[in-house]
């Protein structure tokens, strides 16, 4: 499917304040790489943040700049698609961590160094506390929505909670409230894949022309698999063989699988930084909506004043339908006006970002046509 | 247009009111509530395309399943609380019932009755589980696992001394009269509160 480019605006705001952190550190000097699509109203009522995921980005629909491939949310964000452009001012930021143009590990610090491992580390509050800088700099005090999926969908729930009244509505999309021993796990084995590669020299690798592409590499393989269901890996490849007519007998990439792994891995290294990886996973093995309300949900959420809608999707099995249940759950608790529906398709947790006919139909649905 | 046993409800609700209705399927009941009557209407619903549906036309309704997801709601949180032809599909309806009338300070419940006389009679003359408009499907495949008639469903209301605030009776798409409604009625729809 091919559609013109969409009309887009780069742009990097820098905070002229110190962004206090949840550590208890601040930031300094701190930039935001942001893109905005279509015109914000006159009574700026008509804006919708998009958060994005783990190793996502601002180019939620344009080219990105280093693999050259469409944005990727491209299906869902444009004219007369559910996030209509044509409707609504859609903004999408970088995260605070990251490595696309936020100030992350990779920047400078005051001392013209890179940070490295001296950045402080983050979590999804802080990141959402620089997204709500930035919309504080655009002048946006209500957004109509806020939308994410996985780590964007704890943004956007982390805004509804942290943040009252500043999102009319709340879509969270194959996310969690608090992040499962599972996914913990997970990316336990992503940092220590990085950490244990000699070229990650205690994050100190800038400047060297040398990186831990290699445990960078196994971190993304090890992830990938994690967003992906038997299903999908089934048909995709099953157990055909790579580009020979039988086992090699030896620990070359013989199946399709292990070839398509690889290639992801290596091709991963390109477009992201190994300690952006270390502290973008960090923040999300740390989110815990309720830790601070003795574990109860229910009263993370009492005053909210957002509509909410959760999606979780039957194949996914990192952020599985029970986990956007318990969000269901204590919403109606709190009163809050929520819907929820599990969708069945067969891509395993990057469902949300693929082809998914109802998931239009519910993205549309619940945000309306705008003004 | 509405279901009859729907419309029946639609017009008892008061404006205004906040209402959960659970097996709300198409949504077709909470969008008359809120269009019409200025209701903040919630649903829940079991099959995920209606929910969808639902969620699609900017309904806030979520997937659940009566028998075990109204827990979660408080107590009181509902003006009513609507139940309609779902009733007889629910594990526990006695539970679900007191669920009803512990989240809303009135419930709506519409159901079947199974005490008509097409269903009698197909007992009596052809010694099988009737298959008529109400309940279309054949015993082995109907979602529908607790029949009850309007004289049971009355039992159970009065032994769980639940008040029966106004009840109403269908035939066909006619409401009919309370006279030998248990024999004569398709269909109930009862307001309940405690």
């Amino acid at each position: 499917m091919h559609r013109p480019p969409l009309p887009t605006t780069s742009a990097v705001l820098e905070l002229d304040q110190p962004l206090p952190l949840d550590g208890g550190q601040s930031l300094s000097a701190v930039r935001i790489s942001y893109e905005t699509y279509g015109h914000l109203a006159a009574d700026r009522g008509n804006a919708i943040f998009i958060a994005h995921a783990t190793t996502g980005d601002q180019h939620v629909a344009s080219k990105h700049p280093i693999t050259g491939k469409p944005g990727w949310w491209d299906r869902m964000v444009g004219p007369g698609l559910p996030i209509d452009t044509d409707h609504f001012y859609v903004i999408c930021a970088n995260v605070l961590g990251s490595c696309m143009g936020t100030t992350g590990p990779a920047s400078l610090a005051a001392d013209g160094a890179p940070y490295a491992m001296r950045f402080p580390v983050i979590t999804i509050r802080d990141m959402v506390r620089a997204h709500v800088a930035l919309l504080d700099a655009l002048g946006i005090a209500r957004l109509h929505a806020v939308v994410g999926g996985s780590m964007g969908g704890m943004q956007a729930l982390s805004m509804a909670v942290h943040w009252p009244g500043r999102a009319a509505r709340v879509l969270a999309l194959a996310s969690t409230a608090a992040m499962p021993a599972q996914n913990i796990a997970f990316q336990e084995v992503g940092r220590q894949a990085i950490m244990a590669d000699p070229a990650w020299a205690g994050g100190a690798y800038y400047g060297t022309g040398a990186a831990p592409d290699a445990g960078l590499a196994v971190a993304r393989m090890a992830a990938h698999v994690t967003y992906l269901s038997e299903a999908t890996l089934g048909e995709k490849f099953g157990r055909r063989l790579q580009d020979r007519a039988a086992k090699s007998f030896g620990f070359d990439a013989d199946f399709q699988v292990e070839s398509y792994l690889r290639y992801q891995g290596a091709a991963f290294t390109e477009r992201f930084d190994a300690n952006s990886y270390l502290y973008v996973t960090r923040a999300m093995s740390y989110f815990d909506l309720a830790e601070e309300h003795d574990g109860q949900l229910a009263t993370a959420f009492a005053g909210v004043t957002a509509r909410f809608c959760l999606v979780s999707f039957d194949t996914d099995w990192l952020y599985p339908t029970a986990e956007s249940r318990k969000i269901v759950h204590a919403l109606s608790a709190a009163g809050a006006a929520v819907s929820f529906v599990e969708l069945s398709a067969p891509y395993g947790h990057d469902s949300f970002l693929l082809d998914v006919p109802a998931l239009d139909r519910v993205v549309a649905g619940f945000l309306g046509t705008g003004q | 247009m509405l279901r009859p046993d729907l419309a029946l409800i639609a017009g008892h609700v008061a404006p205004g009111s906040r209402v959960l209705d659970v097996g709300c399927g198409d949504g077709a009941l909470m969008a008359v509530l809120q269009e019409e009557r200025g209701c903040d209407a919630r649903g829940m619903e079991l099959d995920p395309h209606d929910v969808a549906g639902c969620v699609g036309r900017g309904l806030s309704v979520i997937q659940g399943d009566a028998d075990t997801d109204l827990a979660f709601y408080p107590d009181a949180s509902f003006d009513y609380a609507i139940l309609s032809q779902t009733l007889q599909t629910t594990r526990r309806p006695d539970l679900v019932v007191e669920a009803l009338l512990r989240i809303g300070g009135h419930a709506f419940v519409s159901f079947p009755n199974f005490a008509h006389w097409r269903v009698r009679a197909s007992l009596m003359w052809n010694g099988r589980m009737p298959v008529t408009r109400l309940l279309p499907v054949a015993w082995y495949e109907t979602p529908n696992i607790h029949h009850a008639s309007i004289a049971d469903f009355r039992a159970l209301v009065a032994a769980r001394g639940i008040v029966v605030e106004e009840c109403w009776f269908l035939s066909g798409d006619r409401q009919t009269s309370s006279a030998a409604a248990n024999f004569r009625a398709e269909h109930a729809v009862f307001l309940l509160r405690r």
